[in-house]
């Protein structure tokens, strides 16, 4: 194996930023006061909060240093499962950064925002197309948001035919987004077993779908990182009585340009930008979860929505069947901006994203299943899934190879997702990465596996490279302090 | 590689997609060089009305505040940037420690002793503190909210109460401009009331009183914002015994950016943290008894406890709170008290300029850096010429509040100078 991208080097300690500064210190610059002072009645006033007074260098200093303890796609491979950590382009930050966008007011009459709505009607219009699905809502701040967004369509339909509906189907691999924001809707929601080869089995669903199940949601492709290749089949049975079919499109960037979600029988499918669309992930935010309906389900969308009129783009609140509204404005505008710079950035070439994220991830799976254990053995997606098994007898476990592989340097996979699979290790390489990176990264995880078998110990005492090593994750749950 | 994976082509790889789910078409998205992008994304923010060219007078939910040049430069770390939610601790510290800072800035403001890592905005916010109130309640099932909370707010609130079996009720408005709270003993299992202060009348709420008359019914106190840079001068919610404290704070640092990516502020009392929707960053020791940071509490989080978790939220805000705490650090305690003496002693002047120009402020209770002014019959035209001036006179109150005809709600922030005040003044008399 070549050298490692995982070393040692300085790290630099900070403080709190309560523990620095000095009163009267300040970063900022006030603007000249040209008005006289006024006062408030004193039954209202407080004393200010009470916040350190810092230099401009102490907080720059503060954030820099803070900066360098992250590990970012910026940083180096990043193949953490389900989440399409891919590189984000950096002219998506210099769209967003335009005046024009970022120095907008959300409610100047429509004239005065035509760039912002066109900008908005033709990114889902887009989306629409790459989904193959008819219309699209942008409105849903992340993807547990979009789910929301479905679930409230869900039940918004079946209240519309005169028929509420009280459950809703989850297979057992599903994120526990799904099931809560099933919840949120008041849907019960009935698990169904994922079939022997990882994939869901027809006869599963058709044991339990009936006419009190508003639907079924499916993660497709799901977290295995394989394709649920009866979901036609599947459709059929709910769609038989009467029932619907979302989609979790988490996993989207599997399929751009091969999969037609229409064709497959989904009604409901939601996106996140954040993943599929090389937007930022921002250390857990803000994202945006785009939803997608079938024609029938237009009405129900969230509303205002962008309208193409004679006279120009409007936002119309004319959708008397709507679900409402999710967010106080129109959704991550900013967020918006960067995916639709990267989708006409990519243009067709969008397929090529989902081929080449689907073979570095095939080539993984082949290039570890000796060593490591590989649960179902088939042609996986943008995603494999392995697991501890065979490190089980050197009392190795899933979270030790993660905290290794930090020390080599590598961001770890999703680990212990999805729950049945037992010690998952789910890797998801994206199209990003070079075969001179894969290859280093595989041949890092065997270099781990052979050191399992070898001498244990450097994995349990991993990771030793970060500037902290692992953390008690106990106490700060038993006796938690949330605040300095 | 592809010889490694077995396939004799890109397309093999996706032989498992049954041919009937397959599209047949390409895909139909132009595509452009970075040169034709630029071009072409100019042209679109070249149609569009920003803050920076207008005389803005409009917040209503949305502040054009002074970014300081060292929060965006710091924002643009990408370590910060590209990093995702920090589930491997010790290679996140960074992203933990600074939203570990501000949950504690965000407690110091608003006087509270718990405050989450962000929910996505101020609306969404308020929504899930009345779910919130309606767990403690158990098997209350009655909200009420203040007609003056924001009404964007109030629209998410009926989508997320759409679905549930649990009723809101609106509560009015006095002629004050501020909540009238006087019916709840009338409300049957009342759990939670939300007010909002300073409300969408700009009006600043009594929030001691509001505590009183809402925990004498035994209901849980949620006072929500939509402008916290209000509390810079203000007494904290937290001393007036709120209970939930919640809202908007992209005025602490972020860009309107037509209405998102903002941030949702959510705090509370100590005692109600094992029902906080979120996540929650949590100060720890690592293997050496080093300070580290996790991310904690989890078991009240969708990926453990799935459709009996407190909220579904998965992605926050988490770079916009980042960005909150940059701005915070950088302004320093004495820095925020100036700004927001600033920004009321601004819109006070204009307020009074108004006035003196024989205008009416319909609404006599105390305001921060928003008020309603009641115009002439007629001035939705001259609010309409005003713009062919670039000045942004206010937001019309009638499309919320159909009995405020010739109503608008007027912002001043400190990026308006007494001559753009003065300049609308006179071109509203004339």
């Amino acid at each position: 194996m070549k050298e490692t991208v995982g070393t040692r080097g300085l790290i630099l300690n900070e403080p709190f930023l309560w523990e620095r500064g000095g009163k009267g210190r300040t970063g900022y610059s006030l603007p000249r006061r040209d008005v006289a002072a006024a006062a408030l009645p004193e039954n209202l006033t407080g004393d200010g909060p009470d916040f350190p007074d810092l230099s401009e260098v102490e907080v720059v200093r503060h954030y820099t240093r803070l900066s360098t303890w992250n590990y970012g796609v910026d940083s180096g491979m990043y193949p953490l499962g389900s989440c399409t950590m891919k590189y984000n382009p950096k002219t998506n930050e210099r769209q967003a950064a335009l005046t024009g966008f970022s120095g907008a007011h959300p409610l100047v009459p429509s004239e005065l925002c035509q760039g912002a709505l066109q900008l908005i009607y033709e990114l889902e219009h887009y989306l629409a197309h790459v989904a193959g699905l008819d219309a699209v809502s942008v409105q849903p701040s992340a993807g547990a948001q979009g789910e929301l967004a479905g679930m409230l369509i869900f039940a918004a339909y079946h209240r519309d035919r005169g028929k509420p509906r009280s459950k809703i189907l989850i297979p057992d691999t599903a994120h526990g987004t799904n099931p809560a924001s099933a919840a949120l809707c008041g849907f019960k929601a009935v698990p169904v077993e994922t079939g022997p080869d990882g994939v869901l089995l027809p006869a599963s669903v058709e044991a339990l779908m009936d006419d009190d199940t508003a639907g079924i949601m499916v993660t497709n492709p799901n977290t295995l990182g394989l394709f649920e290749t009866h979901i036609q089949a599947i459709a059929d049975i709910i769609h038989a009585k009467d029932g619907l079919v979302y989609a979790d499109g988490a996993n989207m960037n599997a399929v751009m340009g091969v999969v037609d979600f229409g064709r497959a029988g989904v009604d409901v499918l939601h996106i996140n930008l954040h993943k599929t669309f090389s937007t930022p992930h921002g250390g857990g935010g803000p994202g945006s979860g785009p939803v997608c309906v079938c024609k029938r389900l237009e009405p129900f969308l969230p509303a205002p929505r962008v309208v193409k009129t004679e006279a120009g783009y409007a936002l119309s609140e004319d959708f008397p069947k709507s679900i409402g509204k999710l967010h106080a404005f129109y959704g991550n505008f900013g967020i918006m901006v960067r995916a639709y710079s990267y989708m006409l950035s990519m243009g067709p070439k969008l397929k090529d994203v989902s081929q080449h994220a689907v073979l570095n991830a095939n080539y993984i799976k082949e290039k570890l299943k000796d060593v490591y254990h590989l649960p179902f053995d088939r042609p996986c997606m943008h995603e494999c899934v392995f697991t501890d098994k065979f490190l089980e007898a050197r009392g190795v476990t899933t979270l030790d190879v993660a905290k290794r592989l930090i020390d080599y340097g590598f961001h770890p996979p999703t680990i212990y997702f999805p729950l049945v699979v037992h010690g998952a290790i789910m890797i998801e390489p994206t199209e990003s990465e070079s075969l001179e990176n894969i290859d280093q990264f595989i041949a890092t995880m065997r270099r781990i596996a052979q050191e399992a078998e070898e001498d244990p110990t450097l994995l349990k005492e991993a990771p030793q490279n970060p500037k902290v090593r692992r953390m008690d994750e106990t106490t700060a749950a038993r006796k938690p302090c949330l605040r300095g | 590689m592809l010889q490694a994976v077995g396939m004799p082509d890109l397309d093999g790889l996706f032989s498992t997609i049954p041919d009937a789910c397959k599209r047949t078409d390409t895909l139909d998205i132009p595509e452009l060089t970075e040169w034709e992008l630029n071009d072409h994304m100019a042209a679109l923010a070249g149609q569009m009305v920003s803050s920076a060219d207008y005389k803005m007078f409009a917040g209503a939910g949305s502040y054009q505040h002074y970014i300081p040049e060292v929060t965006r430069y710091l924002l643009s770390r990408s370590e910060f940037v590209t990093a995702y939610t920090p589930y491997q601790p010790e290679i996140s510290q960074g992203t933990l420690q600074g939203i570990f800072e501000y949950q504690t800035l965000i407690c110091r403001l608003l006087g509270m002793d718990v405050a989450n890592a962000s929910l996505y905005d101020g609306a969404m916010a308020v929504a899930e503190a009345l779910l919130m109130a309606i767990r403690i309640g158990r098997r209350k099932k009655t909200v009420a909210v203040s007609s003056l909370v924001n009404p964007y707010y109030r629209k998410v609130v009926e989508t997320y109460f759409a679905p549930t079996e649990f009723t809101i009720t609106w509560l009015p408005y006095r002629k004050d401009g501020t909540t009238d709270l006087s019916g709840l003993d009338q409300i049957e299992g009342l759990a939670g009331v939300a007010v909002q202060s300073p409300n969408f009348f700009g009006c600043i709420e009594d929030l001691e009183a509001a505590g009183k008359a809402i925990h004498a019914q035994d209901a849980i106190f949620i006072t929500c914002f939509s402008e916290p840079l209000a509390y810079g001068v203000l007494k904290a919610p937290g001393a007036l015994d709120a209970d939930i404290v919640c809202g908007e704070g992209q005025s602490l640092g972020i860009p309107q950016s037509f209405g998102g990516p903002g941030l949702g502020i959510f705090a509370a009392k100590q005692q109600y943290v094992r029902n906080l929707p979120g996540r929650l960053v949590g100060q720890t020791v690592d293997a050496d008894g080093k300070r580290g940071f996790v991310l904690t509490l989890s078991t009240r989080e969708q990926h453990i406890r799935r459709e009996k978790a407190t909220s579904n939220i998965c992605s926050n805000q988490s770079l916009c709170a980042m960005a909150a705490g940059m701005y915070m650090a950088a302004l320093g305690g004495t820095g925020f008290r100036e700004l927001a003496s600033l920004n009321h002693d601004k819109a006070e002047y204009l307020k009074a300029a108004l006035q003196a120009a024989g205008l009416e402020v319909p609404f006599a209770s105390a305001t921060f850096n928003e008020f309603v002014v009641k115009f002439p019959e007629g001035f939705d035209q001259r609010w309409q010429d005003l713009l062919q001036k670039k000045i942004l006179a206010g937001i019309p109150m009638v499309c919320y509040y159909p009995e405020l005809a010739n109503h608008y709600l007027l912002c001043v922030t400190e990026t308006r100078s007494k001559d753009d005040m003065d300049a609308l003044v006179k071109e509203v008399q004339s």
